[in-house]
């Protein structure tokens, strides 16, 4: 599908025949933006709110002027007030409204988590069902130029642990559009992750109103020897990492996640029961990430079909450091995830095949991280 | 604790509407006391924060309001529910853990819930619900559909940083809500005294700009007068005001029995404000002015006793929920109308 395919900028997209085909190429943001306006321009329930929403930036592009087209009441910059605006936007939500809550950063989502988990999670089950709570918290990770600590965390495992939840997570412009519209007519709070590193990427994004189911996942190339699940930017890592793993013989499939809450166990079974071997790459955190989640899954569903042990892809365990000399040793990308991949094809291909500069590196490389406590 | 607080100005209200104070407060009085009496049966297994000692707020406010407003209360909101005109048939229910229950036997005594009249789920994390009802104002905001929305809180409640967030949002906004602090001195054992630098929180208001006032909680009138006036403006011009209610609650923080056998509070303390009683002070006085006869008063409370019987017993026979209803409800269906 023309669609699954992305490319890091329009020129590229232009270059691959993408117009030639009669396809229309938007980028990441550009497909946030058009959801955005669609679904405000057709449903007065719909609103914007968030910290600098109407502002000249517009969120990266991302809301850029849609308050001029539908007016500061409905795209409304707030105070710094991140726990109250997530209630205030459950209280809109439970009258019948469509909040969609943008926060620049992940990090600021924490602020909210009492709204969050104490409130919005619980409002349907704890009452019965007799309400629920439309609502989307619209958020975005962010990475390199010294962000450090508290300006590029990728804090989606925190959010998945709570029943009554969603949380997807676009890896490119055609999800990014759709899932938007499935998180506002969900019915339910979404934690929307975006990535900013995927902002500028370009896909072909049909211009009509479409959706993309929360829970399901998307086989991004198939493959025979091995399984990486991917979320995120790492979908675009696992890509490239698949392509040069075709060339020295290994048929990786790459799955991309989509959605941390509801997760799509059938499709991740349906494809390690045919491979045997796995890499999850994600985008944060090692200890109570989503794969751990993956692989608990699987060695109950499925512990006969493992043919060698999974190999997690991960963020060091320590914050984002803001040198540019530490930030290169911090983010893992498509040579772990090779190396990872190789790693769990060891019986097939011997240690030789290792390539000698992920050997080297040690101290980021796969097999050192793996042998922590 | 003692304070003098500002009384209202008092103008003729109406026999009908001091007849319905009386009635709500009393039907709020008589609920929360067979809650005390039936809860050593230990049926109702969850914890209960009565509001005994505190009626004349929820019953003075909610006498201004109408069937479309909302209201946000918390984990002491029998009160406010039932003066709002909830039914107590699905309240016990839910106390008794039913399936009849208001919330399905999901939420129990700290979160109730009437969508019919403007109750949208009640919050026990405190200030929980304070950002919530400002959602709803400015939900109304948006749809200028003419609906106030009133947030109870206590007085814990207005030490949570969300409480000024949620103000400020609210006053920024000209939103059509009205907060009312249940001030009863106390958040769980600790005195306000010990929590709060100035002990006057409808001074916080002045810092947004906004109208706060600081009355006698325990007068149902002047709460009656002070509601009108805040709710008025809210709905006429969006304009959104604190009101500090002061009272005491009688019970302790949780549990039916008093608290002053453990060391909690001063006995003192508490004989003073049973003198106080919101119940017994109106009762005089409608006495006094000629609106009620003992005898009506006798029937009233024969009513709601009945009301009550009814309820309880409406609860008892009532199903649990069984296995099915465990997981159920976790998440809402799906809506995919607009595509």
């Amino acid at each position: 599908m023309p669609w699954t395919k992305t490319y890091g900028n329009k020129t590229e997209f232009e270059k691959a025949g993408g117009a030639a085909a009669g396809l229309r190429g938007l980028t990441y943001k550009e497909a946030l933006h058009e959801a955005t306006a669609q679904m405000l321009e057709a449903d007065k329930d719909v609103f914007v709110m968030g910290e600098g929403v109407d502002d000249a930036g517009g969120v990266f592009g991302s809301t850029k002027g849609l308050h001029l087209r539908f007016g500061r009441e409905r795209v409304m910059d707030t105070p710094l007030a991140e726990n109250a605006l997530t209630g205030i936007a459950i209280g809109a939500a439970l009258t019948g409204m469509r909040p969609i809550f943008v926060h620049m950063r992940v990090d600021f989502v924490p602020l909210t988590m009492d709204q969050l988990i104490n409130h919005a999670a619980k409002w349907h089950y704890m009452f019965g069902g007799a309400v629920s709570v439309p609502m989307t918290i619209r958020s975005i990770i962010g990475r390199g130029w010294g962000s450090a600590g508290q300006h590029s965390q990728s804090l989606q495992s925190l959010f998945t642990h709570a029943p009554g939840v969603k949380v997807v997570m676009p890896a490119n412009p055609y999800d990014a559009k759709g899932l938007l519209r499935s998180a506002v007519y969900d019915g339910n709070p979404v934690i929307f992750i975006e990535h900013r590193w995927l902002y500028d990427h370009v896909g072909h994004v049909p211009e009509k109103p479409y959706t993309v189911p929360i829970g399901k996942g998307i086989i991004r190339r198939q493959g025979s020897d091995v399984t990486i699940i991917a979320l995120s930017l790492m979908v675009f890592e696992a890509m490239q990492a698949a392509e040069a793993l075709a060339a020295e013989g290994i048929d990786a499939e790459v799955i991309d996640l989509r959605a941390l809450k509801p997760l799509d166990t059938p499709l991740i079974l349906e494809s390690v029961r045919k491979t045997g071997r796995l890499v999850v790459a994600d985008t944060g955190w090692q200890t109570c990430g989503i794969g751990a989640e993956i692989i608990a899954n699987i060695t109950e569903e499925a512990f006969g079909a493992l043919k060698a042990a999974p190999v997690r892809i991960n963020l060091p365990e320590c914050p984002t450091p803001a040198s540019p000399a530490l930030e290169k040793l911090y983010y893992p990308g498509k040579d772990e995830i090779i190396a990872a991949a190789r790693k769990t094809l060891k019986a097939r291909h011997d240690a030789t095949q290792f390539s000698p500069r992920i050997a080297r590196q040690g101290h980021r490389g796969i097999e050192k991280r793996g042998d922590r406590p | 604790m003692k304070r003098a607080v500002r009384h209202q100005a008092q103008t003729e209200i109406e026999k009908a509407v001091l007849v319905k104070m009386y009635t709500s407060m009393l039907r709020i009085r008589l609920f929360e006391e067979r809650i005390a009496a039936l809860y050593p049966e230990q049926e109702m297994q969850c914890p209960v924060h009565l509001c005994i000692g505190q009626e004349a707020i929820a019953a003075g406010v909610c006498m201004r309001l109408e069937e479309k407003d909302y209201v946000f209360s918390n984990h002491r909101g029998h009160g406010h529910c039932l003066a709002k005109g909830s039914a107590m048939a699905p309240l016990f229910a839910e106390f008794y853990g039913r399936k009849t229950g208001c919330s399905r036997g999901k939420g129990g005594s700290m979160h109730v819930i009437d969508v019919k009249n403007g109750i949208l789920g009640t919050s026990a994390i405190v200030g929980g619900g304070i950002p919530m009802g400002v959602g709803a104002a400015l939900a109304s905001r948006i749809r200028g559909d003419g609906r106030v929305t009133v947030i109870f809180f206590g007085d814990g409640a207005s030490e949570e940083g969300v409480f000024y967030e949620s103000f400020n949002f609210a006053a920024l906004k000209r939103l059509p809500v009205v907060f009312v602090c249940e001030n009863n001195f106390y958040a769980t054992n600790s005195p306000q005294a010990a929590r709060q630098a100035s002990c006057r929180i409808s001074s916080a208001a002045a810092a947004f700009d906004a109208h706060g006032v600081c009355i006698d909680g325990n007068d149902v009138t002047a709460v009656y007068e002070a509601a009108g006036a805040a709710i008025a403006n809210a709905r006429d011009g969006g304009e959104p005001s604190l009101i500090e209610a002061i009272t005491y609650r009688w019970k302790g923080h949780v549990g039916p029995n008093a608290d002053f056998e453990n060391g909690c509070r001063p006995k003192d303390e508490l004989f003073d404000w049973l003198d106080r009683c919101p119940i017994r002070t109106f009762k005089a006085r409608l006495l006094e002015c000629g609106a009620m006869t003992d005898e009506e008063m006798s029937e009233t409370a024969t009513i709601i006793d009945k009301e009550i019987d009814t309820a309880v017993a409406f609860a008892k026979a009532s199903p649990f929920p069984g296995a099915s209803d465990l997981l159920s409800d976790v998440y809402a269906g799906q809506n995919h109308a607009m595509d």
